[in-house]
């Protein structure tokens, strides 16, 4: 029988409402008073030397208030790079220079050289167009490869050449698995190209900075997952301003997807400009303006080795990959290809040997950083591509070779440094086979085959590493924050609480199934319990929401704050009902003391806490108002096992999605109605790389799909409805709710299967295709199909 | 600059607008009725789908004063006058039909648009009639099964979940 409250139950949305009257707040939706807007004019070259900017006919037209260039940011911080990589030898990554406005170069197609502000949005427009701008355009880099040769233009002239790292994980490793590797009885090799991405929340991202001079406050309103993380970064590395002046506010945000998580020159720049002239500064992107200033996900290059033994054993890995950086270092760029990546190479597999090279590489292209899964995508491509491409060298099922080498016991230290807690990976697949009906797979091929179709089933399973952790742990990897988060349980007189949050809900439900947790705790209504969250100056110092990490780290946070509520209430009931702390227990929001029938309700020791009439003030506070902080001790590890069919159009090479299923492992699930919706869109967005989306550049580093007229966006003929199953359930050992995250996991499960699918389907049609690179467009098949 | 009158839910409004001002900016900047968004500028996205003269229309590709005189309908003229959910919306909430909620006004008028002229639509019309309308959040799963249930269709038998 559902549970129709707390933990577990499917509890509606108490945000739809707003959202769907209307009357949400989202960021653009803010107007201050006098406020004025910025446009920023960006650059159409990738890569130029800018000679002059002469802003004096357009400073002089209706409206203007004021231009800036990159001159007026001569002495203010880079956007600073919030993870430090160390290279296999030892060296600290390259790490450039990112101004907030262009200084003597632009880098890349969007960059932005000169801002301004004016009365109105059309009035800045109009001024920009009156700039004249003087850059002699250089040479642009936008292959990797060709990037680090010899005599490569270099996108920064003081840094030695374009290679950011060349990281290698285990390096001490490296001896044995090309040992392996030589002495393998059978190689499987595979090169793919694991596809640049726009995450397109749905919402461009905007920025309002205020500023209050009468008491020197800056607040800045942002898209952001992380008001915190902004607060720090701007604050401190940026414009200098201490934390007590400064407020960062994201309101409802729509859609984040990881892009939202990185700090931005544009709100530094309306920070700091409504300092300047001491007004209001609003910017809302355009949607072309976010294709070429959001940060883009994925864009790896990556040639993959498997070696097994003559009984199909996995006996190593080696993987060489190139991760484009693009033109500056995003937030959190430089941790994804390596320890979102690399610690995820083991997979679901007891594969004692693996080595992992990553060359982060510059180009003249908009900065990459994490994408929905952000590594771990790209880790689970390449690994559950390659296991494919094996069983059909070795001529074996691919499900039996998976789960030949699954890891079967448990914890699990694997040779890429982590250790997985739990999970059970026999048992998804069986989930799987199950939900996907594989049994019926042979009848409907044949059925597809009766229409001319050719009909494909790809399988996978995925692991991945959710709320990174603990902070001493990250700090020694290079994270230049902490990875903990926080909560303040606030209990009001009355008994409604107001649970300050951390984390930051941007259609994740929070206000939903957080106080559904709460609510399990001490046995009273959800809804007398809200969520407050998004505004540095109302909750506790957390670190935002990404990495699927928001129920396992500040959930976590707001069980302990809670567990402290409990034991500093039940010292006041045991006060009021005149009997030891010891006997009082709490159960469906009644205190009563073991044993008897004695029992005082949950608002009368909450309106004790705050009427401290009768109430031992000698021993404790008055009022209930408890934080936690919450450093995980280790990641969670999500794992799962999806299946997708396709039918292949032999004439046009037309992929259509026919079938997907998802057996997801996600420890402890607070609210499944929640957790079926992320994995669905983690679907969407995976088939969309599959089959869809590509950022695509010229050789000259212009964006070619700057609009969502060239960006193919998942639509919704373009997917079938998902049959989704999370009922296995191991849950994580070590958070107090064994819950594991489930934000990224469609995401990085569902692109190998669909590959997997179109070359199960061209090879059932008697073609010799063994890879096709995403995304799988009907061009691509038909080419593949045809010269194959 | 030239006036424009209009209804909008029901009320009559005017304004001085540009030439060059879309219906969308009208809305939004002009009357506050922020629940239209804005999620792209090239007509693709469909966040920001109101009715004109009860037809479903993207308001990013209309001019204000095209619309002058016209009968608008948006997100905010959806609910009851005691704030109760439509059909639709509330359907959206039953059934999880969004996430973040930027796409899902766009959702709803397009959605009151297919099922005012096709009451019981098929899940091959809904997802055809929706192609003007991009969600990133939900894999469209949870809006074609709302649109479904709003219809009044059975929707407990459609992929387990």
């Amino acid at each position: 029988m559902p549970k129709d409250s707390g933990i577990g139950a499917s509890s509606k949305r108490r945000e739809d409402v707003r959202f769907l009257t209307g009357t949400g707040q989202y960021t653009d939706d803010i107007n201050i008073h006098g406020q004025t807007y910025v446009y920023f004019l960006r650059s159409d070259v990738a890569h130029g030397k800018i000679n002059n900017i002469d802003t004096s006919a357009a400073a002089a037209m209706p409206g203007v208030v004021r231009i800036f260039t990159g001159a007026d940011f001569e002495g203010i911080g880079s956007i600073p790079c919030g993870w430090q990589v160390t290279d296999r030898h030892g060296e600290p990554m390259q790490e450039p220079a990112h101004p907030v406005l262009a200084q003597g170069k632009v880098r890349h197609v969007g960059d932005p050289i000169a801002a301004v502000v004016a009365e109105s949005l059309e009035q800045a427009r109009d001024a920009a167009e009156a700039i004249d701008l003087d850059i002699e355009e250089l040479p642009a880099v936008v292959d990797m490869k060709a990037a680090l040769s010899d005599g490569a233009t270099k996108v920064h002239d003081d840094l030695s050449s374009n290679l950011c790292y060349d990281w290698g994980f285990v390096e001490e490793n490296k001896g044995a698995v090309d040992e392996a590797i030589k002495n393998a009885a059978h190689v499987t090799t595979l090169e793919l190209v694991n596809n640049r991405l726009v995450a397109n929340p749905m919402e461009p991202r905007v920025a309002v900075g205020d500023y209050n001079r009468a008491n020197d406050e800056s607040t800045l309103f942002t898209t952001s997952q992380n008001p915190h993380v902004i607060r720090l970064l701007m604050g401190a590395f940026v414009l200098g301003i201490p934390e007590h002046k400064l407020r960062v506010v994201a309101p409802d945000v729509g859609g984040g997807f990881g892009t939202k998580i990185f700090h931005y020159a544009e709100e530094a720049f309306c920070t700091f400009a409504a300092r300047q002239i001491n007004r209001p500064v609003k910017w809302t992107a355009s949607r072309s303006e976010a294709f070429m200033s959001d940060a883009h996900g994925r864009d790896h290059v990556t040639k993959i080795e498997l070696a097994l033994d003559a009984d199909n054993n996995f006996t190593a890995v080696r993987t060489e990959t190139y991760a484009n950086m693009g033109a500056y270092l995003s937030t959190f760029a430089p941790s994804v290809p390596t320890w979102l990546h690399g610690t995820l190479m083991a997979g679901n597999y007891k594969t004692p040997l693996i080595y992992v090279n990553v060359k982060a590489v510059f180009t003249n292209t908009v900065p990459v950083d994490a994408y929905r899964g952000a590594g771990r995508p790209e880790a689970t491509y390449q690994l559950e591509r390659v296991i494919d491409k094996a069983a059909r060298e070795l001529g074996v099922d691919p499900i039996a070779l998976r789960r030949q080498n699954f890891i079967t016991e448990f914890p699990y230290a694997t040779p890429v440094a982590v250790e997985y807690d739990t999970g059970n990976y026999p048992a998804t697949m069986d989930k799987l086979e199950e939900i996907a009906d594989l049994s019926g797979f042979d009848a409907r091929r044949k059925a597809s085959e009766a229409k001319g179709k050719l009909r494909g089933l790809g399988v996978n399973c995925y692991i991945e590493a959710c709320g990174i952790a603990p902070s001493n742990l990250v700090g020694q990897l290079g994270a230049r924050a902490g990875l903990y988060d926080a909560a303040t349980v606030r209990v009001n007189a009355t008994g409604t609480i107001s649970v300050m949050v951390g984390a930051h809900s941007h259609g994740q439900g929070h206000e939903t199934a957080f106080p559904q947790v709460v609510a399990e705790m001490l046995g009273i209504d959800e809804n007398m319990i809200d969520i407050v969250h998004g505004d540095s100056s109302k909750i506790p110092f957390g670190m935002g929401t990404y990495g699927s990490r928001s129920i396992a780290v500040c959930g976590s946070a707001m069980v302990r704050a809670t567990e402290k509520i409990i034991n500093k209430a039940k010292k006041i009931a045991s006060h009021l009902l005149e009997a030891s702390e010891a006997d009082i227990e709490l159960k469906d929001g009644q205190f009563s003391v073991a044993g008897t029938d004695k029992s005082v309700a949950w608002g009368d020791v909450t309106l004790a806490a705050y009427v401290p009439h009768n109430y031992p003030l000698e021993d404790i506070e008055p009022g209930l108002e408890e934080t936690a902080f919450y450093d995980p001790s280790n990641f969670t590890y999500p794992s799962g096992a999806y299946a997708c069919e396709v039918e292949v159009d032999p004439e046009t090479g037309k992929v259509t999605i026919e079938r997907f299923a998802a057996a997801d492992d996600f420890g402890n699930v607070i609210n499944p109605m929640i957790v079926t919706g992320q994995v669905h869109g983690g679907i969407g967005q995976g088939i969309g790389q599959a089959l869809l989306e590509n950022c695509a550049y010229d050789e000259n580093g212009q964006l070619l799909s700057a609009s969502y007229m060239d960006y193919a966006m998942p639509r919704a003929s373009d997917v079938p409805f998902y049959t989704v199953d999370h009922s296995c359930q191991t849950p994580c050992t070590h958070n107090p709710l064994g819950v594991k995250g489930c934000g990224e996991a469609g995401a990085i499960g569902s692109p190998p299967s669909v590959v997997n699918a179109v070359v199960d389907a061209l090879q059932s049609g008697g073609h010799n295709v063994t890879h096709i690179d995403m995304p799988v467009s009907p061009s691509r098949v038909w080419a593949a199909m045809n010269n194959a | 600059m030239t006036n424009i009158s209009m209804t909008v839910n029901g009320k009559t409004v005017s304004g001085e607008v540009e030439g060059r001002t879309l219906l969308v900016d009208f809305l939004r900047n002009d009357l506050r009725l922020t629940g239209t968004h804005v999620g792209c500028d090239t007509s693709q996205c469909g966040a920001c789908t109101v009715h004109v003269d009860g037809v479903a229309v993207k308001s990013c590709t209309m001019l204000a004063a095209e619309a002058d005189g016209a009968d608008v309908a948006t997100i905010e003229g959806q609910a009851g006058a005691d704030g109760s959910l439509n059909t639709i919306q509330a359907a959206f909430q039953e059934h999880h039909g969004l996430q973040c909620g930027f796409c899902t006004p766009g959702m709803v008028m397009a959605a009151a648009d297919l099922l005012k002229n096709n009451p019981k639509p098929t899940e091959a019309e809904i997802r055809h009639h929706l192609e003007g309308n991009i969600c990133r959040c939900t894999g469209y799963h949870n809006i074609v099964k709302s649109i479904m249930a709003a219809s009044g269709q059975d929707v407990s038998q459609l992929a387990a979940e």
